[in-house]
């Protein structure tokens, strides 16, 4: 297929038809309405299910019905909506259904306003239903990758049984990018093995279900999952990598932000400061790797988000105390500027950044 | 001597033995559907799925493939699997506290949306699983662990009717409410569990069996009191009979007492 151009929520469902996916669930909610708008229009000319639900909590609950049957099936929100699937989100983890979530995120927290912001990575990658489960998260940073990583989200949630998130912010959502739409090929699995698609007379009866009350039982339904966990975080983990060799300070930076990022480390470089970048592309699996590798010029690690300051928390964590690692943000929809964060990353080195 | 067999357990339900108290409702409502689903010939492919409340284990009675279901979202599992697979056939079960208050949107949507699924609804006045407590179709004056004093019209209003609710949503096409009191109730039940999945199998759209059904345990009376109960006290308030038929309302819908 030859580029198009095309805005960013309406390329993701273009990608996501092209996955295979059978079955659209959700509800209106600003920034994501172009999903459900071109989906109803495109899935019914395919012949395919759309289906506008009551609420965020019917549609992820509709999500887990298709996805029992084995259906190919994905719901898309924003961020109060996607508070509302947590609990769904739990079943399907406890179950091990497939599907996938898209979450156009916005500012918070209630109702907060419609502008883009990063204040869901606790969301996303920390979970809010109850129980001991992660999903993947995949946070694309341009329309081209974000289509990319449909299709590898509906491959991986087959793969490995479980909900597969991605999340984009309001920009990457609204904003048109020439874009080639490139399906992999489809992962295999046999469904007939668990969905309960009323085919008893063929085979033995399937049940989908997180319920198991013996406590042993429970115990080690937690650790199959944990084992496909430590699965997923070895092979399904990406990132990119871009650091100088003579790097004194790296940003860490995931969607939209990470494109602002790259343009402060050129300006940076213009005035003979040598940056780099790690940019998370799971942010569930966390590519704690890479921040072992970091060379011993890096004094400091400046973590630049739309939030207070999520993804930070996991940075320290993998530096496990390295490196000092620094926060800077904008909230409620304010986006900073590339020579704000380029300031902000010379203000830290000038106070020295690594302790010697 | 050779053996006839002149009752036998349907194949429509599993080995496994129920885990109901003694007395209540819940399994002769499984003994009706499964024996329904046998003999419309459609077990194999029909996909229960299970609420959370005593009845959260059906899947493991009813023998088709079975869902469970978060608590009150089982008539959206439902769509999402009848839209999967459109040639099956999937119903959900559902206990009172399940269908008529945590699950209220669910329900009415499902109905609204003129879901092509069936709804069997154990009205049983009461929240069983968790012990007892006050649910919205529990009855004024009724003792319960969260209503010790009786249920206030004043605190709590009139209990719930959840058959005369639906029937005015404009997309219901079947609606019924029975009781399993006894025995010629527990046939009239089985009669309508067969037309509501004979509705779904015409492709006709939403239907929904109300049947109001005895907790003994839940009630804190012996199953033989618990019967009268349902007779005397439910019935009066609920009144059974056709509310819907063939998406039209039938003349009880429209607001006999
Ligand atoms: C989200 C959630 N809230 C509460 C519960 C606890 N809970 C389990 S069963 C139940 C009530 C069930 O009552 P009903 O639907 O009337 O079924 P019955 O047991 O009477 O058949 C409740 C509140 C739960 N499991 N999940
Ligand atoms: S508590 Fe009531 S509804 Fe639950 S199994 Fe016992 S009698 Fe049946
Ligand atoms: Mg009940």
């Amino acid at each position: 297929m030859a580029k198009v151009l095309m805005k960013g929520n309406e390329a993701l469902s273009e990608a996501a038809i092209k996955a295979g996916c059978t079955a659209f669930f959700g509800y209106p909610i600003t920034p994501q309405n172009e999903i459900p708008e071109y989906l109803s229009e495109r899935m019914e000319q395919e012949g395919l299910v759309f289906v506008q639900a009551e609420s965020e909590v019917a549609a992820i609950n509709m999500v887990y019905g298709a996805s029992a049957a084995g259906a190919r099936v994905m719901t898309s929100s924003s961020s109060p909506g996607i508070a509302l699937k947590q609990e769904g989100i739990s079943y399907l983890a406890g179950a091990r259904l497939p599907c996938f979530i898209c979450s156009v995120t916005r500012a918070g927290p209630g109702l907060g306003g419609i502008l883009p912001a990063q204040a869901d990575y606790f969301q996303a990658v920390k979970g809010g239903g109850n129980g001991d489960y992660y999903t993947p998260v995949y946070a694309p940073n341009s329309v081209q990758e974000a289509t990319d990583l449909v299709f590898r989200a509906f491959n991986v949630a087959d793969e490995y049984r479980t909900p597969v998130q991605m999340i984009v912010d309001g920009m990457l959502g609204q904003m048109m990018e020439p874009v080639e739409l490139n399906p992999p090929p489809r992962v295999k699995v046999d469904k007939e093995l668990y969905a309960t698609s009323g085919n008893s007379d063929k085979r033995k009866r399937n049940i989908v279900n997180s319920l198991n009350l013996s406590g042993l039982g429970l115990e080690q339904m937690n650790h199959e999952r944990f084992r496909d966990y430590e699965k997923i975080k070895e092979k399904e983990t990406l990132s990119e990598y871009d650091v100088p060799k003579d790097a004194e300070i790296v940003f860490c930076a995931y969607g939209v932000p990470s494109r602002i990022a790259k343009n402060a480390i050129s300006l940076l470089k213009k005035e003979g400061i040598s940056a780099g970048l790690i940019r998370p592309i799971t942010l569930w699996p966390f590519p704690e790797k890479d921040f072992l590798k970091l060379p011993k010029t890096v004094k400091a690690v400046l973590v630049t988000e739309l939030s207070m300051g999520q993804m930070i928390e996991d940075v320290r964590l993998a530096l496990n105390g390295s490196i000092p690692a620094y926060h800077y943000g904008r909230v409620g929809g304010v986006v900073f500027e590339p020579d704000e964060i380029a300031e902000e990353a010379k203000r830290i080195l000038k106070k020295g950044g690594k302790k010697k | 001597m050779a053996t006839k067999v002149i009752y036998d357990k349907s194949k429509g339900l599993d080995e496994k033995p129920f885990h109901y108290c003694p007395g209540c409702g819940h399994g002769i409502v499984h003994k009706l559907i499964a024996e329904v689903l046998v003999e419309l010939g459609v077990l194999d492919k029909t996909i229960s799925v299970s609420p959370v409340g005593c009845s959260v284990l059906a899947y493991d009675y009813f023998n088709c493939d079975g869902v469970q279901a978060a608590h009150g979202r089982a008539p959206a599992v439902a769509i999402g699997l009848k839209k999967a697979c459109p040639d099956k056939i999937v119903f959900s079960y559902q206990g009172d506290g399940d269908l008529a208050s945590i699950g209220t949107a669910e329900t009415v949507h499902a109905a609204h949306r003129g879901d092509n699924t069936t709804i069997i609804f154990i009205n049983n006045a009461i929240y069983g699983m968790t012990g007892g407590q006050m649910a919205p179709t529990t009855l004024i004056g009724q003792k319960t662990s969260t209503s010790p004093f009786g249920r206030s019209k004043k605190n709590c209003g009139l209990p719930i009717k959840v058959v005369e609710m639906l029937a005015q949503v404009p997309s219901s096409h079947y609606l019924e409410r029975t009781s399993v009191h006894d025995f010629a109730n527990i046939r009239k039940t089985k009669a309508a569990i067969k037309k509501a999945f004979q509705t779904q199998i015409d492709g006709k759209g939403f239907s929904m069996v109300e049947i109001l059904s005895p907790c003994p345990v839940g009630w804190g009376i012996a199953p033989i009191k618990a019967m009268d109960f349902v007779k005397e006290q439910m019935m009066p308030y609920y009144p059974l009979g056709v509310y819907k038929d063939n998406g039209e309302l039938t003349k009880l819908s429209g607001g006999e007492k």
